[in-house]
């Protein structure tokens, strides 16, 4: 919410000296005893500031590995990954990164796992306070905060995960099939929150998920990968106003359109596969 | 680790789910209603004996009865009191310095393969060879006082504090360690606040282990070569056919190390009420 509000139109992918995320010809490329495999190959793609991209794609083809590779966990075998116009190289930290696993401290509350990014990152205690509250606000975690994770259901456990990852206020936004392990109902919540949060941070951000109607719902743009070797089918611009009312945008043309398509894309994958 | 509860959440639209762990009165009426029947049992134990040796199925001096154990326990515990303390000061000695060169040697070895592959082996020899066949030499070598005990109480606690402590220090949930990298931790903010914690309910199994071998450990080293401690006091006993007091030093040693154990568990439950409450939630699954 502190970043400017020029995002606000934020549909076409803008010229690649200001994306929030570059890759160009990106390949991956894993050694093992008996045979290199092939993780990804010739990837490309700008990410505009504010915008939010989601990476659809059967299993293995790749899809958390692009997220590695933005983050600097995993450095490409070749091609380049640039964040925030610098060129990744090493692990980089001002990335929030939220996994399909909560991954809290189980003795810590949920407050204090959420400030253990400000630890970590020596910010000034009452600054990580006052933001903390404020996520907590946003996300609806009040009346949790100093509930344990195991006391927690896997919804209100991954919007701790969230706030962990937002309380730096990162530039961009990793999540890697968050909601993957909830249920429907708390999936669908968790997705309008999701839809409001980017909202009014105006983080980029990029998703990764398994959910066709998740990524259409969400994204400005959906990007279809093939599976091994993973690389970009197609980029589908979804064509959707940021604001998205849940019902009313499943029954959007738009939505199904996009949708149906996506689904054709994987279908012929996994029949080529 | 910390994942498993949510996949355990029950399915709820709100997404909201509060689960108190139970209250300290609770636990500790669920603890004594758990127990009767452990303490039942031991009565029965101490029934049968007292039948055993009232009806005169085996000689006194084979075994004694409850009595005349009780009379030494109550008649002679100045002696006793005695002895048992020097064990238990060799045995919590013993099990101290166990516990810091084992973690410390734990937190090496995670922090480096190559002192893994060169330690493991040494490790692994110490621990297969007989406490009990190397004492001797110990006693040549430190003499007859607490020394050559304390050596083997922390030869035999160590090899389980190392262990519980390496499978702890790499349960680390590999996701969270990635994290920490893109939070920008440096390696012992990384340990402190994730590693060190994570590893605390493995450390634990492996000191309730140590614990009660490092009892064992010290006596094996009375029984070795000593004139004091309960090692000796059995010794002596059993030299002298003395059965009452041999089972009154059984009791009180069998005692000592029920004791630590508890500490231990107590010190668990204090230190770690995240990890108990949850192993007590789990502890009463039904199916």
């Amino acid at each position: 919410m502190t970043m400017a509000k020029q995002y606000t139109t934020r549909t076409k992918a803008s010229v690649p000296a200001a994306a929030a995320v570059g890759l160009s010809d990106v390949a991956v490329r894993f050694r093992s005893r008996k045979r290199d495999v092939t993780a990804l190959r010739e990837v490309s793609l700008d990410v505009a500031p504010g915008e939010f991209v989601a990476i659809v794609g059967p299993s293995g083809c790749g899809k958390s590995t692009l997220l590695k590779l933005v983050a600097g966990l995993l450095k490409p075998s070749s091609g380049k990954v640039r964040l925030g116009g610098e060129q990744v190289d090493g692990v980089r930290h001002d990335i929030g990164y939220v996994f399909q696993r909560a991954a809290l401290l189980e003795w810590r509350s949920a407050r204090r796992n959420i400030l253990l990014q400000a630890e970590i990152r020596k910010m000034p205690p009452a600054q990580a306070r006052g933001r903390t509250d404020e996520l907590i606000r946003m996300t609806g975690l009040a009346g949790f905060e100093d509930a344990y994770p195991h006391e927690l259901s896997g919804g209100m456990q991954q919007r701790v995960a969230l706030c962990r990852a937002l309380l730096h206020e990162p530039p961009v936004l990793l999540m890697d099939e968050p909601f993957g392990a909830l249920d429907a109902l708390t999936r669908e919540q968790m997705n309008m929150e999701l839809n409001r949060i980017w909202r009014e941070t105006r983080t980029t951000v990029l998703l990764v998920t398994h959910s066709i109607s998740e990524a259409v719902y969400l994204a400005d743009r959906v990007v279809v990968m093939s599976p091994r070797p993973g690389t970009i089918s197609e980029i589908i611009e979804v064509g959707l106003d940021a604001e998205r009312e849940y019902g009313e945008t499943l029954g959007r043309p738009e939505f199904r359109d996009a949708a149906a398509h996506i689904r054709d894309l994987l279908g012929a994958a996994s029949a080529h596969d | 680790m910390s994942q498993s509860a949510l996949t355990k959440s029950p399915p709820e639209a709100e997404g909201v789910v509060r689960r108190a762990g139970p209250s300290a009165g609770e636990r500790f009426a669920r603890a004594a209603e758990q127990s009767w029947r452990p303490v039942a049992l031991l009565l029965v134990c101490f029934a049968v004996w007292w039948v055993i040796s009232a009806a005169e199925l085996v000689k006194p001096y084979l075994v004694p009865s409850p009595g005349a154990t009780l009379d030494v326990l109550t008649g002679k515990a100045g002696y006793l009191w005695q002895h048992t303390w020097v064990t238990t000061y060799e045995t919590l000695l013993g099990f101290l310095i166990a516990v810091a060169v084992g973690v410390l040697a734990a937190v090496v070895m995670v922090y480096s393969s190559t002192v893994e592959r060169t330690l493991y082996p040494i490790l692994l020899f110490a621990q297969v060879v007989p406490k009990i066949a190397i004492a001797p030499l110990f006693v040549v070598w430190l003499g007859f006082g607490i020394e050559p005990k304390i050596l083997i109480a922390v030869l035999i606690a160590f090899f389980p504090v190392v262990i519980s402590m390496v499978t702890g220090l790499k349960a680390v949930d590999p996701e969270m360690l990635q994290l920490s990298a893109t939070m920008g931790a440096r390696p012992w903010q990384t340990f402190l606040k994730i590693r060190f914690p994570a590893s605390l309910p493995h450390l634990f199994s492996g000191l309730k282990v140590a614990v009660t071998l490092a009892v064992t450990g010290a006596v094996v080293g009375e029984f070795v070569g000593a004139n004091e401690g309960l090692g000796y006091v059995i010794l002596q006993a059993n030299g002298n056919l003395d059965t009452p007091m041999l089972f009154a030093g059984l009791l009180v040693m069998s005692l000592i190390g029920v004791v630590l154990f508890v500490a231990v568990e107590i010190a668990e439950m204090l230190l770690l009420p995240w990890h108990a409450s949850r192993r007590d939630a789990s502890a009463t699954t039904t199916y």
